[in-house]
């Protein structure tokens, strides 16, 4: 059984300033709305977030970036945040932007006990400034270290008490990876389970790697509403 | 047909039956609208679905299935969904046929840059890097001139690269171009342009294919 906390707040409670958090989502997709949400009003400060996105100006980790309190930011793509362009304009936030394959397989490193890695990826750009390179098979590849967190925030559609996690469809995304990446796991599950209601074919995310829970009502905004024409 | 139309109906001939296919975000979605039903193609995108269907009706929205541009999608059926460590593996390892893309610059040794014009720009590269080495063919699509006329296929790219020497064809509203050993190959001309034109408008030196198609598209 793993500590089902009655609320976001008491789930985020010891995450202190200057805390590394991994956050799960694409876009506003899979993102844990309720652990942002308890972020926010706590206002906790100087984190560095790793996470795909930033959220949007209004949703999202784009709440803590408007709320200054993130420090530094790590994704692969930031272009749906003014604030964020505006922020790192005005040297106000750090940010490290890197290709979204390598930033996948650097958290999964990190949760797998893997150091270090290479990757053709970002060879010859910006992205392969001051690190190691090495040729295979006539091929170069830079090397790109693993990725951990002092906390990790995921969101799952359903989840049982033994803390495995079942994602749906493309809110899965980034959350597996960032589940196993970090010192203490805060899942948040739409729909919580007994244990043995799921079946064990069907888990994502085994539940060795969650350390908390919240059941969390989610409303799910939409980035790009877009429909049939005609 | 608008030139945005023109590049996509000529892109998606590069498209064969039984491909998988990642189309990245802006014209290179568009070529989806074009692909003939003759042919039986899986899309992926890369945030983890391979089978994206068509946009959803209004009813049938899903808040939690959306392409790698954010917009809501549908599976088709066979479709298979995962998550981004996979999605990227996929990817890397080869196993995608085919990623058309779109681009700021390309050189004539195959050099891309989409992502980033310093000082102005901070959005990241999403996985335009990734992609460009992983799947077996590279295919950019893009305007052939920038707004101020100028020539986007270049001797070396000016803007930060994307990728080197990653690119194996060029489609524009212009012309189609083959990155080869000898540099760039010009295969095709659109309706209206002659080898010459094409030439002038280039700043990279081409030859040109003893096969060549006059006004192909």
């Amino acid at each position: 059984m793993k500590p089902l906390l009655d609320s976001a707040r008491e789930a985020v409670k010891d995450i202190q300033d200057g805390a590394t958090l991994l956050v799960g989502g694409f876009g506003l997709v899979g993102i844990p709305e309720n652990l942002i949400l308890a972020l926010e009003e706590k206002g906790v400060k100087d984190l560095t977030v790793i996470s795909n996105n930033c959220g949007v100006d209004d949703w999202g980790l784009g709440l803590l970036l408007k709320n200054k309190q993130i420090k530094k930011m790590i994704g692969s793509y930031v272009g749906e945040n003014k604030e964020f362009e505006r922020q790192v304009l005005a040297g106000e936030l750090e940010v490290e932007l890197i290709p979204q394959g390598t930033l996948a397989e650097r958290i999964r490193a990190g949760g797998a006990g893997i150091p270090a890695f290479f990757t053709p990826a970002g060879v010859g750009t910006p992205v392969a400034e001051g690190k190691e390179t090495r040729m295979f098979g006539g091929k170069e590849y830079l090397m790109e270290l693993g990725l951990t967190a002092d906390f990790s925030l995921v969101r799952a559609a359903k989840g049982d008490k033994a803390g495995n996690l079942i994602f749906n469809k493309t809110a899965r995304n980034f959350n597996p990876m960032i589940a196993a990446a970090g010192k203490v796991t805060i899942a948040e599950v739409e729909e919580l389970v007994e244990i043995g209601e799921l079946d064990p074919d069907a888990i994502h995310t085994p539940g060795v790697y969650v350390q908390r829970m919240i059941v969390g009502k989610q409303e799910k905004r939409i980035e790009r509403l877009t429909v049939k024409q005609g | 047909m608008n030139t945005r139309e023109k590049i996509a109906r000529r892109a998606e001939k590069e498209i064969e039956s039984g491909f998988y296919v990642n189309l990245g975000i802006g014209i290179p979605t568009m070529v989806a609208n074009y692909i003939s039903d003759n042919k039986q193609v899986v899309l992926q995108s890369e945030n983890g679905l391979l089978g994206i269907g068509p946009f959803p009706e209004e009813s049938e929205v899903d808040p939690d299935l959306i392409n790698a541009g954010k917009e809501t999608v549908t599976a088709i059926s066979g479709a298979s969904y995962f998550d981004s460590a996979e999605s990227f593996g996929m990817i890397r390892g080869g196993h995608i046929d085919i990623a058309i893309l779109g681009g700021m610059e390309v050189s004539e040794n195959g050099d891309l840059a989409n992502w980033m014009i310093p000082g102005k720009m901070i959005k990241g590269m999403g996985g335009a890097m990734d992609l460009v080495h992983g799947a077996k063919k590279i295919i950019v699509i893009m305007d052939h001139v920038n707004k101020a006329g100028e020539s986007k296929i270049l001797k070396e790219c000016k803007l930060p690269l994307t990728g080197k020497g990653v690119v194996q064809r060029i489609i524009t509203d212009r012309a189609v171009m083959d990155v080869t050993e000898n540099g760039l190959v010009l295969v095709e001309t659109a309706e209206g342009f002659t080898a010459e034109d094409i030439q002038n408008c280039t700043e990279a030196k081409l030859s040109v294919s003893d096969s060549l198609k006059l006004y192909a598209y």
